[in-house]
């Protein structure tokens, strides 16, 4: 079982990305449960989001303690989460960022998604969406097939530019 | 088609293909999306049902009885609070013998204001002469409504049924499901009982205490029937659709020395710790009630039986605790936990099992 969490701010779109992420596992035929973390949530407050994948159904409902993967969407969560706790020794990072940082001497993966929002121009209500971008960087990183990402988006999406954010992603993520 | 769902999303999508006639709802959470994805289906027109937005619970269950009355399919949904401010018309439903669905998201009680999964909530309805089914994933959630208005409307029970399932644990976690065109699955309603304005009678009207006594009983005896209608309805379902389930959902039992009764998702979570232990070397098993009313039959003789109540009954025990002594003879080893969601983990069911004090009650996490 493959086991992600995904810390956001409220608002910023985590627990959709989390959905979406499920939804393109289990379009490439694997199993998959997001399960949100609901708690006091408000705009601009931390959030976390977790997605569990595996080849065979998926029994657990509590939350991820280990996970596999750490995705931050916003790195000025940083500042008051400890995102790294609990990751696997060989864990990974996935951090949205300008420029390639390394965090806690775990394998860390750098894109600048608000950077593609932005110019994709997918902004809502002033806050520039990264929860398609980043769907697109988890295909690059072989976490789900960009054919699934392109299909889950676009169940869950009309606007053309969510593909769009995605696949530049996918395209200017450094493996 | 196979698709992925919340679990109150899966609910909705049953809802849907059952088309009932009248749908009463008063939001709540962790309920809401329920009859939110509703609303939508009807003003999108894929369900022509009367959708009723009343001002409170208590409204949206006598307006499924004034509806259900007529020998209209009717359907509600809620949570915890919204549960117990209709708690009357709770009653007054079975009494009425209306074979109205509802789904109760289970939520934990205020004070503390906790939106979180617990049954006290569907447990303290127990008595209400409801049925009432546990589910554990988003499939159970979609197959159970399809068949609970099957085994409401038969004319052998003729009582609504309340399918159950945690609050945000299930009601907001997203996994696939599989929805499927019940056909004549759920046949048309046909309440023998329903105003007809030919055949005037007289419905709530005073009733002396030996015709009370005799509906009571009528009533005892249909929840007793409505046992052989779940197994006729259950057996149909996995012939056309494939997907079987029981009155429990047993796991690694057969050689058990050492069972884990459980209700809801722990239930699933308690799977997963069974798998530890056997690995360890322990033959452990895993039992998941669903039907909780009607109480079925088990068999538990033999075997170390360790109970997971996310309930409790103040100045008496765990609910489950208490019925599985009084219902299959055991002394059981029972746990408190997930209270108000507190997080239960399968490592944690594990321990419940290798530090089993048979006979004892433990407050996980509070009491030593």
């Amino acid at each position: 079982m493959y086991e992600i969490r995904i810390h956001s701010r409220g608002g910023q779109g985590g627990v959709t990305a989390a959905r979406l992420l499920a939804l393109a596992a289990f379009r490439d035929g694997k199993h998959a449960t997001a399960c949100p973390f609901y708690g006091a949530e408000r705009r601009g407050a931390p959030v976390v989001s977790f997605v569990r994948i595996d080849d065979h159904p998926i029994r657990v409902y509590s939350q991820i303690r280990s996970p596999d993967l750490v995705v931050v969407l916003d790195s000025s969560v940083m500042e008051t989460v400890d995102v790294l706790q609990g990751l696997k020794e060989d864990g990974t990072v996935l951090i949205n960022a300008t420029h390639g940082t390394d965090v806690g001497g775990y394998r860390t993966y750098s894109i600048d998604l608000t950077g593609i929002a932005l110019r994709e121009n997918l902004v809502v209500a002033g806050s520039p969406i990264l929860n398609t971008p980043v769907l697109g960087a988890l295909a690059k990183m072989g976490i789900v097939s960009v054919e699934s990402v392109t299909s889950a988006i676009s169940e869950m999406f009309s606007d053309e530019r969510n593909v769009k954010a995605a696949r530049a992603a996918f395209q200017e993520l450094v493996i | 088609m196979l698709t992925i769902a919340t679990g109150n999303k899966a609910v909705a999508a049953a809802v849907k293909e059952v088309k009932p006639d009248v749908v009463a709802a008063y939001p709540i959470t962790p309920q809401t999306e329920i009859v939110e994805q509703i609303a939508e289906y009807v003003t999108s027109g894929e369900l022509d049902s009367r959708y009723i937005p009343v001002e409170s619970e208590h409204s949206a269950m006598a307006a499924c009885i004034g509806a259900s009355v007529t020998g209209a399919r009717s359907f509600t949904a809620t949570s915890s609070h919204g549960l117990f401010y209709m708690h009357e018309m709770v009653n007054w439903a079975a009494g009425g013998r209306l074979p109205i669905v509802m789904a109760n998201v289970n939520r934990a009680l205020g004070p503390g204001w906790n939106v979180w999964a617990e049954h006290t909530d569907s447990l303290q309805e127990r008595d209400t002469g409801w049925l009432q089914v546990y589910v554990s994933t988003v499939q159970e959630a979609y197959d159970a409504t399809l068949m609970a208005f099957r085994i409401a409307e038969h004319h052998d029970v003729l009582l609504p049924v309340m399918i159950n399932l945690d609050g945000f644990t299930l009601s907001h976690i997203m996994q696939s499901l599989e929805t499927v065109d019940p056909g004549d699955f759920v046949p048309p309603i046909n309440l023998p009982h329903a105003i007809d304005t030919a055949r005037p009678r007289g419905y709530g009207t005073l009733t002396g205490p030996n015709d009370y006594f005799r509906f009571r009983w009528d009533m005892e005896r249909s929840m007793r029937d409505s046992v052989a209608v779940i197994r006729e309805t259950e057996d149909e379902f996995a012939r056309r659709f494939g997907r079987r389930y029981g009155f429990t959902e047993n796991y690694r039992c057969e050689d058990a020395d050492v069972v884990v009764v459980s209700m809801g998702t722990l239930g699933k979570e308690a799977e997963v710790a069974v798998d530890q232990l056997r690995r360890e070397g322990m033959k452990a098993g895993s039992m998941r009630l669903r039907w909780l009313r009607p109480f079925p039959d088990l068999d538990l003789s033999g075997r170390d039986v360790v109970v997971i109540d996310r309930d409790y009954s103040f100045g008496f025990g765990g609910v489950l605790a208490q019925s599985l002594k009084a219902k299959c003879g055991v002394d059981p080893f029972s746990v408190i936990a997930g209270l108000g969601g507190q997080e239960v983990t399968y490592d944690d069911i594990a321990s419940f099992v290798r530090d089993r004090r048979i006979g004892e009650e433990h407050w996980f996490g509070v009491s030593d």
